[in-house]
């Protein structure tokens, strides 16, 4: 096995170029995992925590622009409030030591269907910045994802960032483990209010063979709070539609029985945690022209 | 290949690290460090958890390879002429059994003191998540964790 230790993000990617079998590793939460217990024997192991670039984060645009080798626990400290559902997600990572470790970009490389950050990430309509030496694409969070532990990645190419864009309205993250600390998720759900653009983010964890958005429910949640002026009048949310948002959100979801949890209980989870999401969300949103207007 | 990193305050060496190895063996098994612990090698544990550039981690989780070069501190690093505050609570509030999980929760329990001198319970609790014991039911480390904050001040 080689290990390939490229100190810029050019020479990472034209090592990635060169040997393009080699497994890249940054917290190593999940790759040194693999390798401890034999289940992978890479060629080579390309070492992504000397590249500077990918562990910086800086304001573009209007738009966050997040390295891809930024840890949860920086996340947390450092964007708590430009990235609140991002951060709402990687509080509830692992332990401290993992949060310490793990990066956005990694778990975007893993590609699991269980990945935290991946319902934040939709909910805000992020996009997955990739580079390769053939030049940088970027690729909406929604279509990163290709099947189990499956994305878009080509050989050659790596991820260098993660483009979000802060939001105008309140967000949320729920998820339902056995316990609150070190828990893979039984079901997971990342919901952002957009009220700039009169838009619902959604994104569904751990409930289909990749994370997904529920595009027809936030297109229905936002259609009714257009119709009956909520948007503008920041009034209570009608009986029964944070309900029927739950209801639709868990149609949009397919998810498999495992040792985590049952399909059944986890279509159930995720009506509760849309309607609760959807709910908190609003009171926020609610709350946050009252303190305006006081 | 080798690897040159800084254990404790001194410059160490280990030849013939394997590529895909962690630094938990590299440190246990090459630079004879045994006191982080092997348990679980999947970051599940704690039992290994060493400073990295001032970091807790899980040292089985880190390859040998990343730490070229950085600043390591483990359980052997943290007495100096007389125990760490956190290491003689641990001793006074009778909080190691077995002692396997012991130098994991020394080292997050002095990360936890250097970031919230005065933790609460919920605070303690969050901190120490990632490490597990199956001896004492923790009632005694949240005493030692409590009685080094006192120490400590
Ligand atoms: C005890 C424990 C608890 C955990 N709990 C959670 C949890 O609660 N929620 C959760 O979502 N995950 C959890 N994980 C999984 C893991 O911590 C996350 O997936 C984490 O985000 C991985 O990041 P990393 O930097 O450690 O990735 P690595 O292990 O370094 O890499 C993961 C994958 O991404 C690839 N990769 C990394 N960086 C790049 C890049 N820049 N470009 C291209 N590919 C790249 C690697 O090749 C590999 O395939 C847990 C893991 C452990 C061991
Ligand atoms: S041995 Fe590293 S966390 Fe258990
Ligand atoms: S004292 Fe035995 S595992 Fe904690």
């Amino acid at each position: 096995m080689d290990f390939l230790a490229p100190t810029s993000w050019a020479e990472a990617l034209e090592t990635k170029a060169a040997h393009p079998d080699a497994l890249p590793v940054a917290g190593g939460t999940d790759v040194m995992v693999e390798l401890n217990f034999d289940h992978r024997r890479p060629a080579a192991l390309l070492d992504l925590t000397r590249v500077p670039e990918l562990q910086e984060w800086s304001r573009d645009a209007g738009r966050i622009r997040l390295g891809a080798g930024v840890t949860y626990s920086r996340v947390i400290t450092e964007l708590g409030g430009a990235l609140p559902g991002l951060a709402m997600a990687a509080r509830t990572v692992g332990s401290p030591q993992i949060r310490n470790r793990g990066t956005v970009g990694g778990n975007l490389g893993a590609a699991s269907p269980a990945g935290d950050s991946h319902p934040a990430l939709l909910a805000a309509f992020a996009e997955v910045e990739i580079a390769s030496v053939r030049g940088t694409r970027v690729v909406p969070v929604a279509e990163f994802f290709t099947g189990v532990k499956r994305s878009v990645l080509e050989a050659d190419e790596l991820i260098a960032a993660v483009r979000v864009t802060p939001p105008a309205g309140p967000q949320q993250f729920c998820k339902i483990g056995t316990r609150n600390a070190m828990v893979i998720a039984v079901s997971a759900f990342g919901f952002a209010l957009h009220p700039d653009r009169r838009v619902v983010g959604t994104g569904i964890g751990s409930a289909a063979p990749t994370p997904r958005p529920a595009p027809e429910a936030a297109a229905f949640l936002a259609g009714e709070l257009e119709a009956a002026g909520l948007w503008d009048s920041r009034g209570p949310l009608p009986e029964g539609l944070a309900t029927d948002f739950g209801r639709r959100v868990r149609d949009a979801a397919a998810p498999i029985d495992d040792v985590r949890g049952s399909a059944a209980y986890r279509l159930h989870a995720l009506s509760v945690m849309a309607r609760r999401a959807a709910t908190w969300a609003w009171d926020s949103y609610r709350d946050e022209n009252r303190s305006a207007a006081a | 290949m080798r690897i040159e990193l800084t254990v404790n305050g001194t410059r160490r060496e280990a030849d013939d690290v394997w590529e895909g190895e962690s630094l938990l063996y590299a440190l246990r098994e090459r630079l004879g460090l045994p006191g982080s612990k092997n348990a679980c090698e999947q970051g599940e544990c704690g039992s290994c958890t060493v400073y990295l550039d001032g970091t807790p981690v899980c040292a089985c989780l880190v390859a040998a390879g990343q730490a070229q070069g950085r600043e390591v501190t483990t359980v052997e690093g943290l007495a100096g002429e007389e125990l760490d505050p956190v290491q003689q609570a641990f001793v006074e509030k009778g909080a190691v059994q077995c002692g396997f999980c012991t130098p994991g929760f020394l080292m997050s329990t002095k990360d936890l003191l250097e970031r919230n001198p005065e933790p609460t319970d919920p605070e303690i609790r969050e901190a120490l998540a990632g490490n597990l014991c199956r001896c004492t039911g923790y009632e005694k480390i949240l005493d030692a964790v409590r009685a080094a904050a006192v120490a400590k001040r």
